[in-house]
């Protein structure tokens, strides 16, 4: 069903020697043009710093239907933009993410602040198709762009103290308006274990459908962990830090009895106030069955061999 | 006065319709985003409890203005209530349990905002069924005291909303004001009833 490509299967010619990243300021310089009908009139605003070049297509595939990219950039839970589903859509049009940065820090030989292009840019970007499944039952089959987290990670040489790895997304009440309501204890926090993290599923995305990632999506560049629930997805991210203890992740600061640090999708675990055993495919009015690990157990299960799954949900 | 003008029953007919009508509205017309079944149970929901603390407001409202007319439109309201509460209550059995009676069960069983949900559901029958004249002649005292079952109802509805919650508890926060700030006014003249007769409210 999952198809991941050996490297020795992936042509010659689909690998992209050196992906085609332009700068926003260039892209910008020679479409001058645009940049006037921008200053005239805000509601036209640029999508991300990153133009996605070539990419490597097919590096994981799956035998199922992809989500109208319609739905899967309105139908969105992204509460730094607001609560309500189409929220994060209309509430991030002028979301701007020029010059991101990434503060790396904790356990590892090169913590710094790192421009985000420049992390991404020694790779290849993948296309990947995962399912996405939320922990309200509902779930996508999306097309993402991205790079193997732990080829990233890698670069930082976190030490041998370096358990578990720590995200936070931006805290800027004022470019993310839905933080000004202490919805959740902002800023956003998620974590993985360093396994879990170095995970060649585990992936840093900053597309999707062929595209930059859309800012209700998470621009400019964010997490897809797929067996895990959305929610451990994190969005927006700004800050990567190396940790010897678990770190605190916002769900399970919210609710822990609800929301445990490891959220593996698993439909054998309810949710206290709900069941996880069945789901809803966005674009399908009938449930369906929930895969154990989402449907990659194949690839995960061996991470949790010593783990009593329903007491670490 | 428009409240007994004979165009005020069938201008709110027309008004209890409007939710209903766009949502069919927004069915056609792809309107309904990417999750349909969701925004419908989401929608039916809301619009039973606004509905149903609407038709709380009307006894307070005579009160209040001195207006007897507004209980013209008490059981029309209550019905429309009904009528959302029905149109949510299929839409979950048909599309979340595939007209599984067991497996509606079983949700309701082991799911407490859902046994709260169902419970408050199960109560509106009897409402619905005794609303019209004949019943209301027959029951004679009992009515009232059957009808009261209202009150367990708006909050057994407010707190099945307050219970599936995820984070944003804003608008079900709203709804349980307005339920305990109706409730509280029907508290009062039970409890002035020992001082002295209530002169409105019997």
């Amino acid at each position: 069903m999952i198809r991941i490509k050996k490297r020795w299967e992936i042509q010659e010619s689909e690998v992209t020697p050196e992906p085609l990243y332009r700068r926003r300021r260039e892209f910008m310089q020679a479409a001058g043009t645009i940049g006037g009908a921008m200053l005239l009139n805000p509601w036209v605003t640029a999508q991300a710093a990153l133009q996605i070049g070539d990419y490597q297509r097919g590096v994981v595939t799956l035998d199922e239907e992809l989500t109208e990219e319609e739905d899967a950039t309105s139908y969105n839970n992204f509460y730094e933009f607001g609560t309500d589903k189409e929220d994060p859509k209309r509430n991030s049009k002028r979301f701007e993410t020029d010059d991101w940065k990434i503060e790396v820090s904790g356990e590892c030989e090169k913590p710094g602040t790192y421009d985000f292009e420049d992390l991404m840019k020694p790779f290849p970007i993948e296309e990947r198709i995962y399912r996405l499944r939320c922990v309200e039952a509902w779930s996508m089959v999306i097309p993402w762009l991205g790079v193997p987290l732990g080829s990233i990670l890698a670069g930082f040489q976190p030490t041998s103290k370096a358990k578990y790895v720590a995200f936070r997304t931006l805290y800027d009440p004022v470019r993310m308006p839905g933080q000004q309501r202490s919805v959740l204890n902002w800023p956003y926090r998620e974590g993985l274990t360093i396994a879990e993290a170095m995970h060649p599923l585990t992936i840093m995305s900053v597309g999707m459908y062929g595209k930059t990632i859309p800012n209700q999506n998470g621009a400019p560049i964010r997490l897809v962990v797929p067996w895990k629930y959305g929610f451990k997805s994190i969005k927006s991210i700004v800050s990567i830090e190396f940790t010897e203890t678990q770190p605190q992740t916002s769900w399970n600061m919210a609710a822990a009895s609800e929301y445990g640090f490891y959220s593996n999708v698993n439909p054998e675990v309810d949710h206290p106030r709900w069941s996880q055993k069945r789901e809803r495919r966005i674009g399908e009015i009938f449930k369906r069955d929930t895969l154990m690990f989402n449907g990659y157990a194949e690839e995960v299960a061996g991470l949790y061999d010593d783990l009593d799954l329903t007491v670490n949900f | 006065m428009w409240l007994k003008s004979a165009w005020s029953k069938p201008v709110v007919h027309l008004l209890c319709l409007l939710p209903f009508a766009s949502l069919v509205w927004a069915g056609f017309n792809d309107g309904l985003g990417a999750n349909p079944v969701e925004k419908l149970t989401h929608e039916t929901g809301g619009w039973t409890l606004r509905f149903l603390l609407i038709t709380l407001c009307l006894t307070p409202l005579r009160q209040w203005t001195g207006q007897a007319s507004w209980i013209r439109f008490r059981r029309m309201l209550g019905l429309y209530t009904f009528f959302y509460v029905s149109c949510h209550f299929m839409i979950w059995f048909v599309a979340d349990h595939s007209l599984d009676p067991g497996s509606m069960v079983e949700d309701i069983v082991k799911r407490p905002y859902i046994t709260l949900g169902f419970s408050a559901f199960l109560l509106m029958v009897p409402l619905a069924i005794t609303s019209n004249q004949a019943m209301i002649r027959r029951l004679g005292r009992k009515w009232k005291t059957l009808h009261r079952l209202v009150y367990l109802v708006i909050l057994l509805g407010v707190l099945h909303f307050l219970w599936l919650v995820k984070a944003d508890y804003l608008e079900p926060v709203i709804y349980a004001i307005i339920a305990m700030i109706l409730l509280a006014h029907r508290l009062g003249p039970i409890k002035r009833l020992g001082a002295r007769s209530s002169p409105v409210t019997r």
